[in-house]
């Protein structure tokens, strides 16, 4: 602005005249409702406050975390019209890569004794990358190839979690530096995720890259016309998500303060439903990030809710399905009664 | 209706024996069908014999195929009556109408590539075996007995994604055939085969007629038409015009009589001083697709590119967008050689290009009309990969009062618009970029008579700031109207380029048919 004495009139107005709800209003009342379920039934079943327990709802937060930094990187594979099936695995290989970087000296088995105590700086970036690497691999090869990312990524799952185990041949890895623990102490995870779900909640909409995933998940060959390189963009989310994939290994690794090669089963289902739920269309060009924020927190309410309760654990998972199954079917419904 | 009851008491009993070696085999009566925004049939009544092959031709637009997929009950008509075989029928569905004897053959064919040819003709209504399931032996002889009727040499246990497009289509007539199909339907039969192929296929369709078959054959050849047809139809905007038998006609008569129209759209078109040439393109050539395309198009024009469905017009101008690159030949941008192998080089260049499909290349349907608007502008208003977006809005906001887009506001869903506003909303995608060289194709296909003529100002008046402009459209009067030469295309390449004084309809239609002026 050449002059800030002149004020554009329209600029401030306090509410648009088209103003709608927030798209995601629909789910936070859900994500509300089911805490105030779980806070009456903790009354009737256990004469106990849900809601009101500082360290149950920071062990919730924590698991959400992890799930979150994965659903940030595949909520934008999905508007982008992809999918990623590796995520879980993927997590696994960075954190028994992390992991075997972070050790420390003089306790008994170290998978590299000649490398010990090393600068917090290399775990975490050997970890990061190991999952940048994947995501790499994943897009070049779903790019370059034309094979459906669903058959890329599940090649990827099956790789990465048997690269996880031949690493120490099924060996688990722990006794980490003091810094690198750290990392999963207190509330650091969710800081890491609540920072990477802003990052990336910007890229998304105020980036040109953001514009381009939202366009090619729309149409494709309408995104190629409009002279978008597709090919480069997408190479770019599958790195992305992979990046914060192994970001979420070595918060994981670090957090249970050991690295094994069964971590991160079946997380990438759970990202995915997070993304649904917080309603991303499959079909792609339809996502935001924040709601698949609240979907990875509805998620973990319901299963924090049921440890709370008391429940099954084997009940607990198929509530959950349905639950998932649910949301998507109240979102169509909602879609359809809009048009 | 007594004229078309001589049959009825029979009809009912059974379908093969009823003698129809001169009769009337479909009368269509006063037929009016009409789409949202446009008639494309008003008033049309045929009369097709047994025996006979009867062609329909026209334009494109004309009203053909919709004629067509009424007789096969694909639409059903709005007023107007069918009477088939003597009886008045309702045609419920396609399926119904081959149930009574009416059989389409598509233009783009309906089979399964991954079934067998035997499978593919017998599909949902199998020989069973004593279990029910599928008696595969008996299902192959059959087709082999077809086959040879028909005098067709195809393995019923071949995989029909293995065989080549005539020989496709050779199953889809003896499927149509397998049915006892009194009138079958050929849509274009010979667009894509050889001329060998072609011979087979016309002894094929003489076979049928010295069974008694009724033919309907829809096609854009004229040799063909004198080869094959014993009746002729001509359609022109919706309109039956007249039919007479083949002999009656010559190539100047059938021209005349598909052109004929009298030209009383005015267009918005202003004499614009011509520049320089912007782009010359020379031999470009993709094989099997368009082979030897050249015309030189300069600063200010309107070149029309006039021709009929499947001459490859848009085949080429997608190459010089660089969607899909030829494989040889080359193109001068001032003067300059340069290679497009991407869209992106392309719009680098200065091309825009509004593709004619809306819907599949060009739309993103859930996205609001502010984001089609801006998507190939982003990277001229971005700073450190952060759109400006407030610039941006400014500028979408602008063009939305210069197209007069109707719209509540750029964060409207575009699904939401009509047609005519869609179009120009990629208009004005285009325009964003201030493009030296703007290819249209199409640019008013389903556009309200109102948006159009706003879409014919824009286009002139572009011309005027010195754009080079493309323009392909299937409507004859809109090419003449808008166009300073007008590039005709025929059979995958350059048939002739008409100055605006000469280009009259049937000059267009003559270069069109492949034959010369």
């Amino acid at each position: 602005m050449p002059n800030p004495a002149i004020v554009t009139p329209d600029i401030p107005r306090a509410i648009p005249r088209n103003w709608r709800m927030p798209q995601e209003t629909s789910i936070v009342l859900v994500l509300l409702g089911i805490a105030l379920i779980f806070e009456a039934l903790g009354w009737i079943e256990r004469g106990q406050s849900f809601l009101y327990n500082p360290q149950g709802l920071l062990i919730m937060v924590l698991r959400v975390s992890e799930i979150g930094l994965i659903a940030v990187g595949v909520t934008m594979i999905i508007i982008a019209g992809g999918i990623d099936l590796s995520s879980g695995s993927v997590v696994a290989l960075s954190a028994m890569i992390a992991g075997s970087l972070a050790q420390t000296t003089g306790f008994g088995r170290t998978v590299f004794p000649g490398i010990v105590d090393l600068p917090v700086l290399v775990p975490v970036a050997a970890g990061v990358l190991t999952g940048g690497i994947c995501g790499l691999i994943n897009g070049s090869l779903i790019v370059r190839t034309g094979v459906p990312p669903f058959i890329v990524t599940l090649g990827m799952m099956v790789s990465a979690r048997g690269l996880a185990r031949y690493y120490t041949h099924g060996q688990p890895v722990s006794m980490f530096t003091d810094a690198y623990s750290a990392i999963g102490n207190g509330a650091k995870p969710v800081a890491i995720f609540l920072l990477a779900a802003l990052v990336f909640h910007i890229v998304l909409r105020y980036t040109r890259f953001g514009k381009c995933l939202y366009a090619i998940g729309g149409n494709v060959q309408a995104a190629r016309v409009s002279g978008i390189s597709v090919g480069r963009n997408l190479i770019a989310v599958y790195t992305i998500a992979g990046l914060l994939t192994g970001l979420a290994g070595v918060v994981v690794s670090a957090r249970a303060q050991t690295s094994q090669s069964g971590m991160g089963m079946s997380y990438e289902l759970d990202a995915i439903a997070a993304a649904v739920i917080g309603g991303t269309s499959l079909a792609g060009g339809v996502g935001r990030i924040t709601g698949a924020v609240i979907g990875a927190l509805i998620l973990g309410v319901i299963s924090s809710g049921f440890t709370f309760l008391g429940i099954d654990s084997y009940i607990q998972e198929i509530v959950k399905g349905m639950i998932i199954v649910t949301a998507v079917i109240a979102d169509q419904y909602r879609k359809r009664r809009a048009r | 209706m007594s004229d078309f009851t001589m049959t009825a008491g029979a009809v009912s009993a059974q379908r093969a024996a009823i003698p129809l070696a001169t009769g009337l085999v479909l009368a269509a009566r006063n037929i009016r069908k009409a789409f949202p925004g446009v008639v494309a049939l008003d008033d049309v009544s045929i009369d097709v014999h047994a025996g006979r092959v009867h062609a329909l031709m026209g334009e494109n637009g004309a009203g053909k195929s919709t004629m067509m997929k009424i007789i096969a009950g694909v639409y059903f008509p709005d007023e107007g009556s069918l009477h088939f075989k003597g009886q008045p029928v309702a045609l419920k569905s396609p399926r119904d109408a081959l149930n009574r004897g009416i059989a389409m053959i598509h233009q783009e064919l309906n089979l399964l590539p991954c079934m067998t040819v035997a499978e593919n003709i017998w599909i949902g209504r199998e020989p069973r075996s004593l279990l029910r399931l599928i008696d595969h032996r008996a299902l192959n002889r059959h087709t082999a007995e077809l086959f040879a009727q028909l005098g067709i040499e195809i393995d019923p246990q071949a995989l029909l994604g293995d065989l080549s497009i005539a020989n496709r289509q050779m199953v889809e007539i003896a499927k149509a055939v397998s049915f006892d199909s009194d009138l079958l339907i050929m849509d274009e039969p010979t667009s894509a085969i050889t001329d060998k192929e072609v011979e087979h296929l016309f002894r094929i369709i003489g076979e049928l007629k010295a069974r008694g078959k009724a033919i309907i054959y829809i096609t854009h050849k004229m040799d063909e038409v004198f080869q094959i047809a014993d009746d002729i139809s001509i359609f022109r905007d919706g309109r039956h015009i007249v039919t007479r038998k083949a002999q009656a006609f010559d190539k100047q008569s059938l021209i005349a009589a598909m052109v004929g129209r009298e030209l009383t759209q005015v267009f918005p078109k202003m004499t614009v001083a011509i520049g320089e040439v912007a782009l010359s393109v020379r031999n470009l050539s993709r094989r099997g697709v368009f082979s030897n395309v050249r015309f030189d198009l300069r600063y200010g024009e309107i070149l029309g590119l006039a021709g009929l469905m499947g001459s490859g017009r848009t085949e080429v101008m997608e190459s010089i967008f660089g969607i899909y690159p030829a494989d040889e030949g080359e193109l001068l941008f001032d003067g300059k050689r340069r290679a497009i192998r991407s869209p992106q080089q392309a719009i680098a260049a200065g091309i825009a290009f509004l593709t004619e499909d809306r819907k599949s290349d060009g739309l993103f349907l859930q996205l609001s009309v502010g984001e089609n608007m801006q998507i190939s502008a982003l990277r001229r208003n971005c700073s450190l990969g952060f759109v400006r977006q407030k610039r941006v809005n400014e500028s979408c906001t602008d063009m939305c009062r210069q197209l007069k887009v109707k719209t509540p506001g750029l964060h409207e869903i575009i699904e939401n618009l009509s047609g005519g506003n869609q179009q120009k909303v990629l208009l004005a995608r285009w325009l964003l970029n201030k493009p030296k060289i703007l290819i249209l194709d199409e640019p008013t296909r389903g556009v309200d008579v109102g948006a159009k003529a706003e879409i014919h100002t824009l286009i002139t008046q572009l011309a005027r700031e010195g754009v080079a402009i493309i323009m392909i459209s299937s409507e004859l009067p809109e090419v003449m109207g808008m166009s300073d030469r007008i590039v005709v295309m025929h059979e995958r390449t350059v048939s002739g380029i008409l100055p605006r004084a000469i280009a009259t309809q049937e000059n267009i239609m003559t270069l069109a048919s492949g034959e010369p002026l």
